[in-house]
């Protein structure tokens, strides 16, 4: 189905074999891809049209740089382009100078409002603030029962009158209450609305008159199609928005809608909704959403997920291990257990280029139980069967398999591709040995967690899998990263 | 509502509503009014056209072939001008979804068997709304019903299901937030069993397709249903919300795999997002449309109608 949009880029331009500068008629091939991948990507129509129109302007003439190809030239120009109107700066909650701050989410049905409330009362409250969350969505069958059992499971209070009071009326009685109580901020929870029904956004301008809320957050999921546009219009028409959460971002939705609506009502974009756990709210990076946009995956937040588990010397140390031939199921076994922290394996999968696009097509089979599996097994080992596997013998194998209810097949397995696995880093080790190393090391990355996946029982080398190439759109600083590294 | 003329419809609606929603209606109609007005098939037109699929979420493949099969009849001489152009159009975009009702299984509501339609979907598509609507449905067709709560995830989804079933006066299954939604479904066919119902909903939790565990899930509570009735479940509806984009189609394709996907319901027809998904959905896997959803009430609610569909969305009437 989808081609990685760089693919198809670098074909036109093989097709068109040239270097040097960038003609009108190179322009206009590539732009013809970048708009098919954007409109794929439920960018609108209208904002499409507009954005290729200022990447041409920009584009054509351009000298293409020595250390690019004209296919990563351009992609540059669109990536910085397209991040220019997603907002190249993280626009922070608004405070009031006057407590309590009133926070108000709107949004269509099924967008994501109550649990993005029960998130951000959450997230302000790990910075030391103590929200109280206010359900004003007296029309959706148990949603303020929702908000409540999100309340409870989490310590957050919670203020309702039930689904017979005025939407209105609540919100003005809980304000005054954080006011005397209080409590900072007040985190607005409303009903699901069309943007056209009529008497529901009066509900909604009749609540802003009477609290005069310091943020109107628009929720909106990322899944949304061209009608992201006349939505976030139409709320903005309204109520004067001043800011967007977008949620539902944990799935493989590309997120075109995020940048119709920045184009469209020009408010930040303050959070995204990564999950349904409560935790799930992440700050928004231009940067990623607009590589995500283009489809080439999320390696800058995999990277940062490795760097926040993962210590640089821990890294190197295990890096020394492996070329020396001397990494042993222990190993392995802490390794597992890092990459394990980082999150559900299938969810870091899906941050690597092309990487989704398989899992779907189940060309690749790995699951979070495949680990347990493996996990299990490294731990019926004695400590000195992990560090020497060669004395596991049947007997022993036996005992393995018993112990975590799996074959002795299955341990065997396990323990002819560690082997495997053992060598070929012994194999590199020695090949880097003599001259390059530093390259290799570039190679295998600080510490790269999925090094010791190689050879999962199953699971075929993440190394050898043909995910695409990234192009690299910000070429400086992409070198600057990886001298530090050696350093 | 675009909906009241072409789908029965039992209340009306309010006429604030109808006002609000007129409106919109108004400016979808005299875009696609002007366009046709032209003198002539020309590029322009075809630009103007592919401007309007693509608005709808059609999506570019899709459009693209609906927009080539036009140019084809063009080039063979049946189509002159730009009236001709639209009625080809139309056609061709009726056929397409036709070609996917043909897929669909004719339901079958035996006497002592219940008839099992597992409802699944991403988060936040109108699951539990669209099993309500399905049980007026039943109910108005004289079959009995119960519903299964599945959702045990989703705080207070127990309690959403439990009110419609108040509402519905329909018996609803539930174990207690966060049980085992197949323990909850093994209750809910025996139940079936028991009380001789006709009609078993099935409502499950919201889940992205991309998480594996979770669609594991669903293949497990398609197991559970098959143990007491090998044929079930006759019915697995995708539920799919007007507002999609081309996200749509891996949803579609995904839960597929793992549920046996065997129609689609499209709700939130009654804002002025058009579903255009639903087309791709029916041209790259040929799952067919069942029901369409236009509101909040239960019976906001119909049988598809390809014809009535494009119709109502694309084309619009001369009255208006």
């Amino acid at each position: 189905m989808f081609e990685a949009l760089t693919d198809r880029l670098t074909e036109v331009f093989q097709r068109i074999g040239r270097k040097g500068r960038l003609t009108e008629q190179d322009v206009d091939e590539a732009l013809r891809e970048v708009r098919r991948a954007l409109l794929e990507a439920d960018v609108h129509y209208t904002v499409v049209r507009d954005f290729i129109a200022a990447v041409r302007e920009r584009a054509v003439g351009e000298e293409v740089l020595r250390s690019l190809t004209p296919a990563q030239q351009v992609i540059a120009i669109v990536h910085q382009e397209l991040v220019r109107v997603l907002g190249t700066e993280r626009v922070p909650l608004q405070w009031a100078s006057q407590p309590p701050t009133v926070l108000m989410l709107v949004g269509l049905q099924g967008s994501g409002k109550t649990t993005q409330v029960a998130k951000l009362g959450y997230h302000l409250r790990k910075e030391g603030r103590r929200p109280l969350l206010v359900a004003a969505d007296i029309y959706r069958p148990a949603a303020v029962e929702q908000l409540r059992t999100l309340g409870r499971q989490h310590d957050l209070p919670v203020y309702d009158e039930g689904t017979k009071a005025n939407p209105v009326d609540i919100v003005k009685r809980a304000v005054k209450l954080a006011r005397d109580q209080g409590y900072n901020p007040v985190i607005i929870d409303t009903a699901g609305r069309l943007q056209i029904d009529e008497p529901m956004m009066e509900e909604l301008e009749r609540i802003k008159e009477a609290v005069r809320p310091t943020e109107i957050l628009l929720v909106a999921d990322a899944m949304t199609g061209q009608e992201a546009v006349n939505v976030a219009r139409e709320f903005h028409r309204r109520l004067d928005l001043t800011g967007l959460i977008l949620t539902k971002m944990d799935g493989d939705a590309r997120g075109g809608a995020a940048l119709s609506i920045r184009a469209v009502v020009g408010v930040p974009i303050k959070f995204i909704g990564t999950g349904e756990r409560v935790d799930a709210l992440e700050p928004f990076y231009p940067d990623r959403l607009a590589t995500r946009i283009l489809g080439m995956g999320d390696i800058q937040s995999l990277i940062e997920k490795a760097r926040q588990e993962i210590s640089e010397e821990e890294g190197k140390k295990l890096q020394e291990k492996m070329l020396a031939g001397a990494f042993d199921l222990e190993d392995f076994l802490r390794q597992l257990q890092q990459v394990k922290k980082m999150g559900p394996l299938t969810q870091l999968l899906e941050m690597i280029p092309g990487m989704s696009q398989l899992l779907r097509q189940q060309q690749v089979q790995i699951s979070d139980d495949e680990y347990k599996r493996v996990e299990a097994i490294i731990l019926s080992m004695t400590p000195e069967e992990r560090r020497n596997p060669d004395i596991i013998n049947y007997s022993r194998r036996r005992r393995i398999a018993q112990g975590s209810g799996t074959t002795v097949a299955e341990v065997s397995q396990l323990l002819t591709q560690f082997k495997q696995m053992q060598r070929m880093m012994a194999e590199l080790g020695q090949l880097a040995g003599g001259r390059g190393r530093g390259a290799l090391r570039g190679l295998l990355g600080g510490g790269n967690p999925f090094g010791g996946l190689t050879g999962l029982d199953g699971m075929p080398s993440l190394g050898g899998l043909p995910t695409r190439p990234t192009p690299a759109p910000h070429p400086a600083r992409h070198t600057k990263k990886k001298k530090k590294k050696r350093r | 509502m675009i909906f009241s003329r072409f789908f029965r419809r039992r209340t009306p609606p309010t006429p604030q509503l109808e006002s609000g929603l007129r409106r919109s209606r108004q400016g979808i109609f005299r875009q696609i009014v002007q366009l046709f007005e032209r003198n002539q098939v020309d590029e322009e037109l075809f630009e103007d056209l592919e401007a309007l699929l693509i608005q709808a979420d059609l999506g570019v493949a899709t459009t693209e072939a609906l927009l080539e099969r036009l140019r084809e009849r063009v080039r063979r001489g049946e189509v002159r001008d730009p009236v001709e152009a639209r009625e080809a159009l139309r056609d061709e975009m009726v056929a397409l979804l036709e070609s996917a009702m043909r897929n669909r299984r004719v339901k079958i509501y035996q006497r002592g068997v219940p008839f099992v339609s597992l409802v699944v979907g991403v988060n936040g598509t109108g699951k539990t709304t669209t099993i309500a609507k399905l049980a007026r449905y039943h109910l108005d067709q004289g079959r009995s019903v119960l519903l299964v709560a599945a959702d045990t995830f989703r705080a207070a989804a127990i309690d959403q299901l439990k009110a419609w079933g108040e509402r519905l006066g329909v018996p609803v299954i539930a174990h207690a937030p966060g049980a085992d939604p197949g323990a909850v479904v093994f209750d809910g066919m025996q139940a079936a069993h028991n009380r001789g119902i006709d009609v078993l909903l099935i409502d499950t939790a919201g889940r992205l397709h991309t998480k594996s565990n979770l669609m594991a899930e669903l293949a497990k509570i398609r197991r559970v249903i098959q143990r007491h009735v090998p044929e079930a479940p006759h019915e697995v509806l995708l539920v799919i919300d007007a507002t999609t984009g081309q996200n749509g189609l891996n949803q579609a394709r995904v839960f597929t795999e793992a549920a046996g996907v065997t129609d689609i319901a499209l709700t939130k027809l009654d804002g002025t997002a058009k579903g255009g998904i639903a087309f791709a959905i029916a041209r790259e896997l040929g799952i067919p449309i069942a029901y369409v959803g236009t509101g909040e009430k239960p019976t906001d609610f119909a049988e598809f109608d390809p014809e009535a569909y494009v119709d109502a969305l694309f084309f619009g009437d001369e009255e208006d």
